[in-house]
């Protein structure tokens, strides 16, 4: 018997029983919806992740202070050791970087005329601009010398100007952070949410030398934001660069360091891992609603063969081999579980379309979440279609033809 | 009016000037059910030739099921051969067997076993299906086999929709689409009332002697084994009586002295001068 009369009797035997049928693909629509959907947001997420982790340059180099001692991370930002003569001796020492701006950060109040807002306040020099590769969007950037003099300028964010100036040019403007005045010279370009979810466009930055004196008060800086000449070099130069700082802090033991340099590809790699957990953690409920998906179909099929053993019987009767009931048998299940993948990946299509549209996450539809998942959908209507479809074989006709 | 007063046992013997279709040599068949077993035929030979029409009689449990079960190709005999058209059919592999009850070999059921739901056309093609016929000859010869049992108009209405004999004149249909050498009938008129069955008789009247067909007839009545030619009894898994009917009843003569029962139970032979109550007429069926 060839394939399209064994699809089409199976097609056939299902629509007898529409909301049989119906209910018992639920199952595997479900779980393929689910894969699709969760699939497709772990896919977006990583992707946003990338993104951010890429703008801000596949060279950079992390050097941040802090102490490891007191627990893990604990002390970010808690040591008051690190200094822009550091980040110097990193330049001249350390020929695998290229270039770095160190970094100062606070909040503060920021007043225009009658509108104020508290940004996060950065305070670093124009490599700054160069190493996270972010241009302005209108005005320019300070100058070396305005560090050096530690002038009154500044840059805003976008969500920082729109804040403040509404939808007036700030280029040129004088603003306020506490009763210091700052002249507004440029715009930055929008940046966006972060892979953290945190607005990176909230933010004002000016010479840190400005931030240090002027506003935070402090001498120290918070990280260093360095660049290597390339990717690789990044990872090799990590090591020179603790062996130097801890020269310089005096630290004999690693333990003790009052700062952690990291790269890009370490804090990608981090994030990536984070989302494979949560992927994986999502796939692994998908996939045992699948499964159960899968034991539905087993358990239709096998309660079908019990209600249709006459009719088993007579195929039999007239020239059905035991390989033909088993394949029609087989065929019915697959038909199921490939019409419940079909309609699942459309309702996981929709449902990330939903969930992107109305909840604003960002989804990435994923062609190999569709392949696997129609695959998988088929495997299961072959793994739990056996057992039924061989049992429908055994079958013996004479006894067959006479079950009541 | 008896059947034995008139013909003695003739054990053993086909009937003379047919050529052999059917040779059983000492078949026996035992079953294990547990710790028993069940002697069910004891040596049982037998030859039947092309064109005869042989009711096999005897109570329950005295073997002509099994017998039936065997000459169909649905069960293998313990001991012994089996001749079906010259080929010994009791070594054959399952599949080998599912090929003979498919090319050689027609049923028809007590139940009528047609699949519900599915339109009287579609049962009858489904053994065309295992022949692997294309669908044009598949559909072709269903309807020509129901055109056979007068049924063409009925066509594509479901077995729930037909009368009990209309349902078996279907199933009658479904035995004849691969033009078997043999029509096996296992009680075809238990289900029915009487002129219904004569009805159903009629048409194996019809095909064995206008066709040809060999018809083999399980009953236990013997109103019924009077249409066949050749009567074999069973007792205790034996032929007991092997002999040829002598007065034998003609259906179609029989059925002008039956009373029509009701509009509903009517079985119209000629379905063509009958109205048709159904949503399809016979033009639209072609």
């Amino acid at each position: 018997m060839d394939f399209m009369n064994t699809l089409r009797i199976a097609l056939r035997a299902l629509s007898r029983n529409k909301l049989r049928s119906a209910l018992t693909m639920l199952g595997i629509i479900i779980g393929v919806g689910a894969v699709i959907a969760t699939v497709s947001i772990g896919q977006g997420a990583e992707y946003l992740i990338q993104q951010g982790i890429e703008s801000l340059g596949t060279n950079a180099v992390f050097i941040a202070a802090g102490s490891n001692r007191a627990g893990a991370r604990t002390g970010f930002w808690g040591v008051r050791t690190l200094t822009v003569e550091d980040m110097e001796a990193i330049l001249r020492e350390v020929p695998l970087i290229r270039s770095a701006a160190p970094v100062v950060f606070t909040r503060a109040q920021v007043v225009y005329q009658n509108q104020n807002w508290r940004p996060r306040i950065e305070g670093t020099t124009p490599e700054y601009f160069q190493i996270r590769r972010w241009g302005v969007q209108a005005g320019g950037i300070f100058s070396e010398d305005e560090v050096r003099s530690a002038a009154n300028v500044c840059v805003l964010g976008v969500t920082v100007a729109r804040m403040l100036f509404g939808n007036q040019d700030p280029i040129g403007q004088t603003i306020r952070i506490g009763e210091i005045p700052f002249r507004v010279v440029g715009v930055l370009e929008a940046k966006g949410q972060s892979a953290m979810g945190e607005d990176q466009d909230d933010r004002l930055i000016a010479p840190y030398t400005t931030v240090q004196r002027k506003i935070a008060g402090i001498t120290w800086i918070h990280y260093i934001n360095a660049s290597a000449i390339t990717k690789d070099a990044a990872q090799a130069a990590v090591p020179q660069i603790e062996a130097l700082l801890r020269e310089r802090h005096r630290i004999r033991n690693p333990e003790d360091d009052d700062f952690f340099v990291s790269t890009q590809s370490d804090v990608a790699e981090m994030a990536t891992q984070t989302e494979r957990v949560m992927n994986l953690l999502l796939g692994s409920i998908a996939s045992v609603s699948l499964i159960v998906g899968g034991i539905g179909i087993m358990n239709i099929m096998l309660v079908s063969v019990t209600e249709r053993t006459r009719e088993i019987g007579v195929r039999m009767a007239v020239g059905a081999t035991e390989a033909d009931v088993r394949r029609q048998f087989l065929v019915e299940a697959v038909t199921m579980s490939m019409a419940g993948g079909v309609i699942g990946i459309a309702s996981g299509l929709v449902g990330s379309w939903a969930i992107a549209k109305f909840l604003g996450w960002p989804t990435l539809i994923s062609a190999t979440a569709i392949v696997i998942a129609t695959v998988v959908a088929a495997g299961i209507g072959i793994l739990f279609g056996i057992y039924p479809a061989w049992k429908a074989a055994q079958l013996d006709p004479i006894e067959a033809l006479r079950y009541e | 009016m008896s059947i034995e007063a008139k013909s003695g046992p003739t054990a053993n013997t086909a009937s003379g000037g047919h050529a052999e279709l059917i040779r059983l040599e000492n078949v026996h068949k035992i079953y294990h059910l547990g710790e028993v077993q069940v002697h069910a035929l004891r040596g049982v030979s037998l030859q039947i030739g092309r064109g005869e029409f042989v009711a096999v009689m005897g109570a329950s449990g005295s073997g002509k099921s099994t017998l039936m079960n065997i000459l169909g190709c649905l069960d293998r005999p313990t001991r012994g051969s089996y001749f079906l058209d010259g080929t010994d059919v009791s070594q054959l592999s399952k599949v080998e067997l599912a090929r003979i009850r498919n090319q050689k070999i027609g049923f028809v059921f007590q139940q009528f076993n047609l699949l519900p739901r599915t339109s009287a056309l579609e049962n009858v093609e489904l053994p065309t299906i295992y022949a692997g016929l294309s669908p044009a000859e598949r559909h072709s010869r269903a309807l020509a086999a129901l055109e056979r049992v007068g049924l063409a108009d009925r066509a594509h209405h479901f077995p729930s929709q037909l009368s009990g004999g209309q349902q078996q004149r279907v199933a009658i249909a479904r035995a004849l689409v691969n033009r078997p050498s043999i029509l096996l009938a296992d009680e075809p008129t238990g289900n029915l009332d009487s002129r219904t069955s004569v009805e159903i008789m009629d048409i194996l009247q019809h095909l064995n002697e206008e066709e040809g067909l060999t018809v083999v007839l399980v009953t236990h009545e013997h109103d019924i084994a009077q249409y066949a030619k050749r009567v074999l009894e069973f007792r205790d898994g034996r032929i007991r009586k092997d002999y040829q009917v002598s007065d034998r009843w003609v259906a179609r003569e029989v059925l002008p002295t039956l009373p029509v029962l009701d509009d509903l139970e009517t079985v119209e032979l000629g379905a063509q001068d009958a109205p048709a109550p159904g949503p399809v007429s016979s033009s639209e069926v072609w």
